[in-house]
């Protein structure tokens, strides 16, 4: 191809250099805002700083301080409930809904678009309007519950409760996107698949579970990841709802480093902490992949 | 038969119901919630007996809500303009010209996708800090300017076109960038499409990194003052007020996502699809 061009050797040095030429807007960003923050911040883990002052060396102290942070691994142990909670909730009702709308009906673009609003939504409104949904005495959920003579529940004042209720709204906000997502993953199952089964006399149940369950394996696998990192990335929610309380039962970790950093200057530590968070996602990314992979 | 496979419909069609209805409901009741004086909050009504304009009025005089919107269209559109240009020139090069390190960087840009965001937060604010960036509109913008999702969407849809089209426009005496442009663009607009909703929604919506590097609350983009509007005192006993503010912030994608469903659940869909 470009005979044309590269017989003349003009342009064969601007064809070898023009794609560095292309590429170098992206160098420059990776270089300045990925190896850079990575390396800095692996740096920054050794050292004490507030910005203000100059850096002080500390060796592994922040490491050390990390270990026997408390509030450090009861955030990460939110982060867990949390996700106890998300990942099945967000799992059932997104297949369910998808299996339901993955049949000829009418009003099939109405259904998924009203699944899908809360997606497109900043959280920032989620948030604020299940705040008042949550409410104690006001709140739509305790009234509907006090409605059929059940007790009010504390959603966001029980310790026990509110990491969930979190979980709850985190569900409802990312539900209708799943919900696409199984959709596409529904529609690559092979109808034959179901003709054969049927023949057999294979009930409905045993269809879904010996058909469709294997077969959207990787559509799964990615709701898993996506829910999880979703679940590390938690910030804004308990920043807005609850600023990490009650007893710092809701406290996420991205909100606690963010804390350390512009609550308490902590530069040095709160790096090690973002540091350490990030090694850890990936982890967990890797292992759910090889538990996964494994099952098929 | 017909009478049992018309109730299964039924119940079918009620389910859905009720689960779009469980969606829909909380953004009604909360435009109803915006209009109502403070005492028919609690109602669980869709509309106020007593509609009243009373929380935005307050709302205006308290916070800069219509110059957040302002900074934030600013802030969204340029950022999806340099994704859109960055993601083109550089997804181009991959899909469409052979040079040394093409494969070690097309593992680069997977790796950065990703690389959790909290190892870069700290650092790359103390790099906004000595670029002199904090409290502008570039330190909202230059960190999202350039997007491994954007370049490899762009690289999939550059390789799907026949080099015949880019040959013929190099005998004609066009250069690269016109060929991206002017004579790939049109191709692809699909990807243009999904890139620039997909952009403009994460950017409109980013609140963390706002937070971070934005003081000045006339530089504030629109969910970062609402934030921190609802969780500081001044929205303190006013209900309607929060929410209210919670109305204008959704207002705007709500308002673009009816005119556009079909486009903006297909590209949701397909960042889930990277691979």
């Amino acid at each position: 191809m470009n005979t044309t061009t590269q017989d003349r050797p003009r342009g064969r040095a601007a064809r070898t250099w023009l794609p560095y030429f292309l590429l170098s807007p992206y160098l420059l960003f990776v270089l300045v805002f990925v190896l850079f923050p990575v390396l800095f911040c692996f740096f920054l883990t050794f050292h004490k700083w507030n910005i203000i002052a100059p850096m002080h060396f500390i060796g592994a102290a922040n490491y050390n301080r990390l270990i026997h942070d408390r509030l450090f691994w009861k955030a990460i142990g939110n982060t867990l409930k949390f996700l106890s909670l998300h990942i099945p909730l967000q799992l059932g009702i997104s297949l369910l809904l998808a299996q339901l709308l993955n049949q000829p009906i009418r009003a099939k673009s109405f259904f998924r678009s009203s699944f899908f609003l809360p997606v497109i939504v900043s959280g920032v409104v989620v948030t604020i309007l299940w705040q008042q949904l949550f409410g104690f005495d006001t709140g739509i959920f305790n009234r509907l519950l006090a409605g059929i003579g059940l007790p009010k529940i504390g959603w966001l004042v029980n310790p026990d409760m509110a990491i969930y209720s979190i979980a709850i709204m985190a569900t409802w906000k990312n539900v209708g996107l799943y919900v696409i997502l199984f959709l596409v993953g529904l529609q690559t199952v092979p109808p034959q698949y179901y003709e054969a089964a049927r023949l057999e006399g294979a009930s409905r149940w045993q269809q879904f579970f010996h058909i469709t369950l294997p077969m959207i394996n990787p559509t799964i696998f990615m709701v898993v990841v996506l829910s999880t990192i979703g679940g590390f990335s938690l910030f804004i929610e308990p920043y807005i709802m609850t600023g990490g309380g009650p007893l710092n039962q809701t406290l996420s970790a991205v909100l606690y480093i963010y804390k350390q950093a512009f609550q308490y200057y902590n530069m040095g530590y709160s790096a090690t902490l973002g540091f350490f968070y990030a090694l850890l996602i990936m982890l967990v990314v890797v292992v759910q992949k090889k538990m996964i992979e494994k099952e098929d | 038969m017909r009478i049992q496979l018309s109730i299964r419909k039924s119940i079918l069609y009620a389910a859905l119901l009720i689960a779009a209805l469980s969606f829909v409901y909380p953004f009604i009741w909360m435009m109803g919630a915006a209009f109502s004086p403070s005492h028919e909050i609690g109602k669980m009504t869709v509309w106020p007996a007593h509609p009243t304009w009373s929380n935005f009025r307050s709302l205006i005089g308290k916070i800069p809500i219509g110059r957040s919107l302002i900074n934030s269209l600013l802030v969204a559109g340029l950022t999806t303009a340099l994704v859109l240009v960055t993601g083109s020139t550089v997804g181009y090069a991959l899909a469409k010209m052979k040079f040394r390190g093409r494969q070690l960087i097309f593992y680069v840009i997977v790796f950065t996708m990703s690389l959790p965001f909290q190892v870069t937060l700290i650092p790359n604010y103390i790099t906004m800090v000595n670029l002199h960036l904090v409290d502008t509109y570039l330190g909202l913008i230059i960190p999202f300017a350039v997007s491994a999702f954007a370049i490899l969407m762009f690289r999939q849809a550059f390789q799907g076109l026949p080099q015949a089209l880019i040959d013929a426009a190099r005998l004609d005496g066009c250069k690269e960038m016109g060929i991206i442009f002017r004579v790939l663009w049109p191709n692809i607009k699909p990807t243009i499409v999904t890139v620039s909703i997909l952009t403009f929604i994460g950017s409109w919506n980013e609140v963390l990194w706002p937070l971070i590097v934005i003081r000045n609350e006339q530089l504030m983009t629109m969910p970062q003052l609402v934030t921190l509007f609802a969780v500081g005192g001044r929205a303190d006993s006013q209900l309607g007020v929060k929410i209210a503010a919670a109305v204008l912030l959704a207002l705007p994608v709500m308002i673009v996502f009816l005119f556009f469903q079909r486009l903006f659940i297909q590209s949701m869909a397909s960042t889930g699809m990277k691979d």
